[in-house]
């Protein structure tokens, strides 16, 4: 009979809403005091009670308002998303209190008692984050040990890219073959040649003086490049009915893909220099370079072969009976289709990439997350890792996500319906 | 006129041509590749051979599950190598495996600030290069742990500091005994689930499998202790002044900051994959089925063992299966923390000492791709076994 009288029911929502109200702001409110104003609310419960009981207060209110078509619109749709049943409400209110317990010294580390200004590590005084050390390193961060003069050329490398790109988006499609042909072949020479200098007046730069997230970009653009027509081949030489080749392209991808891209780059840096003749040299990123390139064309490749393999036969027989041969197949009819399935894949193979870029510090190269480990060892600036690192990580985040991003809005834009 | 007509039509000329194009042009590089190999090793008087395997390493390594020291050879030194890989892709499987589930299963989860939180936690963790989440815990987290003498007590059994984590050593009499019966309280309860099987089958009887189990895993073992003289014993971390202001601990196993760095940072990255597996696979099965077995009148738990499951895992499987590849070949990131992973201790350090670059970075190469086809073969089987058999 009492138990009965207890359970939340339309009919008493007049008691049980307000009461069961009450029960859920006083348990929000004690720990919000607890927090931000440092004063208990329920200091007077012995200490092992006094942890648990905003929790169990919240519950016991949760419980309460727990009345199923109420009527009341927005309590439905609360019970409806957070408050189902007593394992949810408990779920929620632990999820709730942990965001609030964390947000304040998350906040002061990241905000509120961090130092922006200054030039030194003397100037970091509070407790917070030092993000001077940010400040004072930014440039390296982002170029590297290139000459600070000399920045500019990569500036300009880089803004003419993003110049190219974006008139590519909007000149007539006439014309945009041609941009795209332009930005294909004739860009990354002038890119390559502003950046490493020589002639045309310009210091020559050598690569290991290269750095910072720049490079990040470098070598991600280059391997993107250079990875994906040399995908597309291997992912076709995989569906050759040619046995020759068919059985290199799976040799040639399994390879890549059993094993682990720090051997690769391992490979490149010490045992490649051994199949060149005595005394040839090639520079310490072209290597890198192509390993990376190799590497992810391997994943690549499957990715495309996924997309091959997932169309259906009757395209690959009308196209031969228009009497398309093999290659006009394949370009005009295949591939445009089998590239539009894939995209989530490809995307995903370049995020990979991008975010593998790191590891070149294997053979002494450093972009962003090599010159927080470079900056964090100078002497007048020990024990900043963790201000680096959240930075680097920021950044990669913010790069990476926005890829992901865009490949699902790619993804929805190119979907045809079959 | 004629000489293309022949070209097009005759088939076999037209296919053999490009091929062995491709084979000579393959041979030439390799052959190239091997003369400037042997000219080179030539001019540095080493020749090719695993000879160096034998020799004397003459180094020592951190941390190794077998005995090592620098009289040890340099095949020992890869075969420690090898199993502090094994070590912490076992560690990083498993505790990727649990996240993983937890935070696929808390995706699809109706409370909204669940899916939300468990949403961000896959965002977060995926698009975060794995090398920097491995900096961050060695360099940053772990770096802001406690001397040994301020060591963060767990019940006094357990010490966790900047040095490592101090954990009891388990002394075991008789620890054979042990596994054979483990062992034979495997096969018992395979023996039993088989039977329990045959009964539900052919007779509709249903036999209490799980609690059988459960009782068999624990009796038998437990028997093993009573019986056969198998007995643990703990031996507790202690610690120890070593001189004025330097502390450390005694007895106990220590685990080294690297492990726990990158097991941690590799089990959580790779957990986020795992999620979305888990939460493709439980939207892989359609809604109609579970309507469906509501319908025969199953209840909630038997749907999900008996309908929903089985079907879900056989979408979850492979790609976590890939995962698991996936973090074993990642641990190779242990080089940067100096974890002596295989990479480390021979592709880098014996590398150095030996200059045999060509030998070792195969030896490194052949044991993960070795890896990586068994384990692909092994997966070709189960998913030929679990396919969907048509009638």
């Amino acid at each position: 009979m009492i138990l009965n009288n207890l359970k939340p029911t339309k009919d008493k929502i007049n008691t049980f809403l307000p009461l069961g109200s009450i029960f859920v702001i006083f348990a929000f409110l004690d720990v919000l005091t607890n927090t931000f104003l440092n004063y208990n609310i329920t200091g007077f419960l012995p200490q092992t009670l006094n942890y648990f009981f905003p929790l169990l207060l919240g519950y016991i209110g949760l419980y309460l308002i727990r009345i199923e078509f109420s009527g009341n619109r927005f309590l439905d749709k609360l019970n409806k998303n957070i408050n189902s049943s007593n394992f949810n409400a408990f779920l929620t209110l632990l999820i709730l209190f942990i965001i609030i317990k964390a947000i304040s010294p998350l906040m002061n580390w990241l905000i509120l008692e961090a130092n922006f200004v200054g030039s030194s590590k003397d100037d970091c005084t509070g407790n917070g984050a030092c993000w001077v050390f940010i400040k004072v390193w930014f440039n390296r961060l982002m170029y590297g040990l290139y000459p600070d003069v000399e920045q500019w050329r990569v500036n300009s490398a880089f803004l003419l890219l993003f110049a190219l790109v974006g008139i590519a988006f909007f000149v007539p499609q006439k014309i945009k073959k041609y941009f795209i042909i332009f930005l294909l072949f004739v860009y990354p020479f002038i890119g390559i040649k502003l950046l490493s200098g020589g002639s045309f007046g310009l210091v020559y730069v050598e690569t290991a003086a290269w750095g910072g997230l720049s490079l990040t970009f470098i070598i991600s653009a280059f391997a993107i490049l250079f990875c994906f027509p040399i995908g597309v081949f291997l992912a076709l030489g995989r569906r050759s009915s040619l046995p020759a080749i068919r059985y290199i392209s799976i040799g040639f991808i399994e390879l890549w893909r059993g094993v682990p891209l720090i051997t690769v780059l391992f490979m490149a840096a010490v045992m490649f220099p051994m199949f060149l003749p005595d005394g040839t040299f090639i520079d310490k990123l072209i290597r890198v370079l192509i390993a990376i390139t190799l590497f992810e064309a391997a994943y690549m490749a499957e990715v495309v072969r996924g997309g091959l393999q997932a169309l259906p036969k009757g395209q690959y027989e009308a196209a031969k009976s228009l009497g398309m041969g093999y290659w006009r197949m394949n370009v005009l009819i295949i591939l445009p289709q089998a590239l539009k399935l894939v995209i989530p894949g490809i995307a995903n193979t370049l995020l990979a990439l991008v975010k593998d870029t790191p590891l070149i510090f294997v053979v002494g190269l450093m972009e962003l997350a090599g010159m927080i480990g470079l900056a964090k060892t100078n002497p007048k600036w020990l024990g900043m890792a963790m201000e680096g690192y959240v930075f680097a990580g920021l950044v990669f985040w913010i790069i990476c996500y926005a890829m992901s991003r865009y490949s699902q809005n790619l993804e929805k834009k190119l979907s045809t319906e079959r | 006129m004629n000489l293309k007509k022949l070209s097009i039509e005759n088939k076999k000329i037209r296919d053999l041509i490009p091929q062995a194009l491709t084979i000579l042009a393959l041979l030439s590089v390799i052959i190239y590749f091997a003369t400037n190999a042997q000219i080179n090793m030539g001019n540095r008087g080493i020749s090719f051979g695993f000879g160096f395997l034998s020799q004397e390493a003459s180094f020592d390594i951190a941390f190794s599950l077998i005995e090592f020291d620098g009289s040890y050879s340099y095949g020992r030194a890869f075969l420690v190598g090898l199993l502090n890989t094994i070590l912490v892709s076992i560690i990083g499987i498993f505790l990727a495996t649990i996240l993983g589930v937890i935070v696929g299963v808390a995706r699809l989860s109706n409370n909204y600030l669940i899916a939300k939180t468990a949403e961000w936690y896959v965002e977060i963790f995926r698009n975060i290069p794995l090398i920097l989440q491995i900096f961050f815990w060695y360099f940053a987290a772990l770096r802001a742990l406690p001397s040994p003498e301020n060591a963060i007590n767990f019940y006094d059994v357990s010490y966790l500091t900047i040095k490592g984590w101090y954990i009891p050593k388990f002394v075991w009499i008789n620890f054979d005994i042990f596994c054979y019966s483990l062992i034979l309280a495997f096969i018992s309860i395979y023996f039993l689930n088989r039977y329990a099987k045959k009964q539900r089958e052919e007779f509709g009887k249903i036999l209490p499998t799980f609690t059988l189990s459960l009782g068999i895993l624990i009796s038998i073992p437990l028997l093993s202790f009573l019986l056969l003289g198998v007995s643990l014993s703990f031996d507790y971390p202690e610690l120890k002044q070593l001189s004025e202001t330097s502390y450390t601990y005694e007895n106990g196993v220590s685990i080294i900051p690297e492990l726990i760095a990158l097991a941690l940072a590799l089990s959580m990255y790779t957990a986020t994959f795992i999620a979305e597996n888990v939460r493709a696979g439980v939207m892989g099965v359609g809604k109609g089925q579970k309507e469906a077995a509501a319908s025969i009148g199953l209840n909630k738990g038997q749907i999900l063992k008996l309908v929903v499951m089985p079907q879900a895992l056989r979408i979850i499987i492979p790609p976590t299966t890939n995962q698991y590849l996936n973090l074993t070949k990642n641990s190779s990131l242990a080089a940067a923390i100096a974890y002596p992973d295989m990479v480390l201790v021979f592709a880098k350090t014996a590398l150095m000492q030996t200059g045999r670059a060509i030998e070792i970075i195969s030896i490194t190469m052949l044991t993960y791709l070795s890896l990586s086809i068994s384990i692909s073969i092994l997966m070709n089987w189960y998913n030929k076994k679990m396919a969907i058999k048509e009638k």
